[in-house]
């Protein structure tokens, strides 16, 4: 069970080249006692041992249930050239491209990303992408600290409980002073979050202006697929753009990897953190691309640095890039109003629960059942469905509110049915 | 090539959803965007065309040899992308983990996840480890966290945390990011730590030191024995950054040789694919002092189930979920394919490989520091650079023959490094192919041939101007 190619006789023909003679001669570094003695590593098992063994693990887990499960992450309908394109192994067996003359590929398909993310949410700069949503937070809020020289960080309600959490986590020996409201008030930054994490759309306008007044900047956290509706952070005048870029053809796969998007105005780029291709020229006056900025990076500022990533999620940001250059302008629009649209037939089939929102939603919404959330998601699963998030589970409600998400991929058949069944389960 | 936003043409389509089956509900004109988004309008052909002939003007692992240094670019086995690509898994919805009411309905990936943890326990000689960190960094930032929470609980204040001058550039940027401050400590000429300076560095205000070991130098730390009991004496913790693990897998165990806390990169160490710069996976390892401190939930196992807890002094939480899962999926895979034997065969044949290309090329280039290599062998092109050849025109030199050029100008320690890493997936074929183009290359650079520093010729586009990159700042369209 081996992926070394080497036959004995060529592994012989390297040793008497070094001049030793044997492998163990190598390692002759590592003190004696300090050698592997024994693990509990089990023997190799071949190819088709491993596949069957996975697959029986995966068979432990239900994947059949109609979802309506977000909170964050959901179950979009992702196009098949995705997985094809993206499969390709001059995108995934290569890395960062640090000599760009043979990484052309991976340095125009970043910059098309950052252009399509600029597009998307109508801001100046993006980069190359971070890690996730949540992490995305973290970063947005040490950028706002290094451009205002402040260290007061104000949490709105709309924001995603646990990315609050990741944000503690990072921060926690930062010596910021990391509070909830909407106070601007000698703050580095306000961090809103459009839809809320219970599906409340808002218009952060008037808060960025107040932002603006108070020399804050406002971090707008948004969902990609709501912007082919929704007013972007641009728009509103946000300062900085994040998010989890998941909705963008990246699937669910239990957690990760995903997509941390970032987007900034020009004044504040030297300040954000993440790779930047930029395009550049050749001697010949041929286009190309580069990595740019990189001064700002921990391979060159060390201690310094803007951030400590390194590795991002690039092969995600290609997915992301062919998703919405397959959908396309008109195709990201039509999957907001179906996301939209259904979520709020499915509203007005629920007369037996009481909805939470104070305001309109955009694909999520969150109810309050007659019973407890976790009793009804268990009996929902079931009858083959992925009920919602119960929201005292991520501490964001009460024993019997549920969060409950629609996409483009739910039929009006599938909504009836989840209402007949949420009915029967909440209510006898 | 032309960007996709120049092909695009009004009204085009490629993907399209079935007609809305339920009214059409609309939204305060207030809360909606002005004009839509300037998407590219192709059709599908044309979108997977363009990608296509975009993949074509990069290297990958598949296509091309590319041994770069410090970053283990080993073969990404096909197996494990078939195993990701299970629905049961790819498909799994990671709010599952959110509700005890859920975990029924997903097992299977609570059992991976607490594998995996198991698996890279026990090749770390860990207590053990948490798959949340995302990638290398990440994981070190978890380590430096947990490292500021152990000295914390104990009611101390540290400030200080030690890093070799040959470090990667994100242990000193992760340790700022846990509120630390950098001391760096020297080199010795041989390429090793300064034991010395590094005792003398030593005080009771020194959280941690963080070492890679190899070293980036590729080298062993023979005084590793020496550096342990010297800060633990201080309650110092050791650090031990997994970037190299290649070159000691199965061999010995960071947890045996004192480091209390580890990051793995599953994306060099565990050959799952560098995706053009991300995504990795670098779950963090410690031994019995951190391990209350874990970030949270845990999986736990009882029988045959599976369910979570927190730990009362959790540090909080790395990433929303347990991480990038789906690459530790690839990696337990990876794992379970290469068992016991397997896993010690990775090290033995990175360090034959690496010795291999040192013994070839020593006499040509010279090698930065005179002690055994490990996985990856350190040459300085100073002697070349002399003659006007630098270790970036060497670089280039090597595209035009096939060949992705090594690391350079890291570690910053040596002048005109060239850092090799061959793995231990190459042929011997392979790595002599790569021998004779490094070899003739430094033959045109002992000739002072002119046409090194305008190279590459063959590739889709020549050196690139990057001061006019930096100043015009064109990073979208």
């Amino acid at each position: 069970m081996s992926w070394v190619p080497s036959t004995p006789a060529e592994r012989d023909a390297m040793l008497a080249a070094i001049g030793v003679g044997s492998i163990d001669e190598l390692f002759e570094s590592i003190p004696a006692d300090l050698r592997l003695k024994s693990w509990d590593v089990p023997e190799g098992r071949s190819e088709m041992s491993v596949r069957s063994l996975m697959a029986a693990i995966a068979n432990r887990n239900s994947i059949g249930r109609v979802c309506f499960l977000g909170g964050g992450y959901y179950d979009h309908f992702i196009p098949a050239a995705v997985d094809a394109l993206t499969s390709r192994s001059e995108f995934y067996t290569a890395y960062t491209p640090y000599q760009p003359e043979c990484a052309q590929g991976t340095l125009q398909s970043i910059y098309e990303y950052q252009s399509a993310i600029c597009r998307l949410t109508e801001m100046e700069f993006a980069n190359a992408s971070l890690y996730d949503g949540g992490t995305a937070v973290f970063e947005a809020t040490t950028m706002a600290v290094r451009v205002t020289k402040r260290t007061r960080v104000v949490c709105h309600p709309s924001l995603n409980p646990t990315h609050r959490i990741l944000l503690d986590t990072h921060a926690r020996n930062l010596e910021l002073d990391i509070v909830e409201g909407a106070d601007p008030t000698d703050a580095a930054c306000v961090i809103v979050q459009n839809p809320s994490f219970l599906g409340t759309v808002n218009d952060f306008t008037a808060l960025a202006e107040k932002c603006h007044a108070a020399g804050a900047l406002l971090v707008v956290s948004f969902y990609p697929l709501s912007l082919g509706l929704l007013k972007t952070p641009g728009e509103m005048g946000a300062d900085i753009a994040v998010a989890e870029g998941q909705s963008l053809g990246i699937p669910l796969g239990f957690g990760g990897p995903y997509l941390g998007v970032m987007a900034t105005r020009k004044e504040f780029v030297r300040k954000m953190p993440g790779r930047i291709a930029a395009q550049t020229e050749d001697h010949d006056g041929r286009r190309g691309f580069v990595l740019t900025l990189q001064a700002r990076e921990q391979h060159i500022r060390r201690e310094k640095a803007m951030s400590n990533i390194c590795s991002n999620e690039a092969l995600c940001a290609l997915r992301a890039l062919i998703y919405m250059s397959l959908l396309g302008k008109q195709g990201l629009r039509d999957a907001a109003v179906q996301c939209h649209s259904k979520a709020e037939y499915l509203k007005s089939k629920l007369t037996f629960a009481k909805i939470l929102n104070d305001g309109p939603t955009f694909n999520e919404f969150a109810v309050r059942l007659r019973k407890p959330a976790n009793e009804v998601v268990s009996r929902m699963l079931d009858k083959g469905f992925l009920a919602g998030l119960p929201l005292s589970s991520v501490g964001a409600g009460e024993a019997n509110d549920l969060l409950i998400a629609v996409t483009e991929k739910r039929t009006r058949e599938e909504i009836d049915e989840f209402v007949r069944a949420l009915e029967s389960a909440s209510c006898s | 090539m032309q960007l996709i936003y120049e092909k695009s043409r009004e009204g085009c389509r490629a993907i399209t959803f079935d007609a809305l089956d339920v009214p059409e509900a609309p939204l305060p004109a207030g809360l909606l965007r002005a004009e839509a988004a300037r998407l590219p309008e192709l059709g599908e052909i044309e979108v997977v065309r363009h990608f296509t002939n975009l993949s074509r003007r990069n290297f990958g692992v598949d296509s091309h040899f590319y041994p770069l240094g410090s970053c283990t670019m080993k073969y990404n086995p096909k197996m494990a992308e078939a195993v990701a690509a299970e629905p049961g898994l790819a498909r799994l919805h990671p709010h599952l983990s959110s509700s005890p009411a859920y975990w029924p309905a997903c097992q299977g990936a609570l059992q991976l996840v607490y594998e995996t943890e198991r698996l890279l326990a026990e090749i770390g000689g860990m207590k053990q480890v948490s798959i949340q960190p995302i990638a290398g960094a990440h994981g070190e930032l978890a380590g430096t966290l947990l490292i500021a929470a152990y000295h914390r609980a104990k009611g101390r204040h540290r400030d200080t945390i030690l890093i070799p001058d040959s470090a990667h550039g994100t242990n000193p940027a992760s340790a700022a990011i846990a509120g630390f401050k950098v001391v760096q400590i020297p080199s010795a000429p041989d390429g090793t730590l300064d034991v010395g300076a590094f005792k003398a560095a030593l005080n009771d205000s020194v959280a941690a030191i963080m070492l890679t070991c190899p070293n980036t130098h590729g080298l062993f730390e023979p005084g590793i024995r020496e550096i342990a009991a010297a800060a633990h004496e201080h309650d110092t913790l050791l650090y031990y950054d997994g970037a190299n693990l290649n070159a000691i897998i199965g061999q010995c165990r960071p947890g045996d040789l004192g480091f209390d806390v580890m990051h793995f990169n599953l994306h060099k160490t565990f050959a799952t694919p560098h995706g053009m710069g991300g995504p990795g996976c670098g779950p963090v390892g410690v031994g019995p002092r951190l391990e209350p401190f874990l970030p949270g939930p845990r999986v736990v196992k009882d029988g045959d189930a599976y369910s979570l807890v927190t730990p009362e002094q959790s540090i909080g939480k790395m990433s929303c979920f347990f991480g990038n899962f789906m690459i530790a999926v690839r990696a337990y895979a990876y794992i379970r394919h290469l068992g016991d034997k397997g896993l010690k065969e990775v090290a033995q044949y990175a360090v034959l490989n690496a010795n291999y290309i040192h013994a070839r090329l020593k006499d040509a280039y010279t090698p930065a520091f005179g002690l055994r290599f490990m996985h990856e062998c350190v040459f300085t092109a100073a002697p070349q650079a002399k003659k006007g050849v630098k270790a970036l025109d060497i670089a280039k030199a090597l595209l035009d023959r096939g060949y992705h050029a090594p690391t350079i100008y890291f570690p910053l320690t040596v002048k005109e490094s060239i850092m090799i890493e061959p793995t231990e997936t190459e042929s011997k074929q392979t790595l002599d192919d790569f021998c004779d183009a490094m070899l003739e290359i430094a033959a045109l650079a002992d000739r002072n041939d002119n046409d090194l520093a305008h190279a590459p010729f063959t590739m889709p586009v020549g050196r690139l101007d990057e001061v006019k990159a930096a100043r015009e700042l064109n990073c979208a369209c």
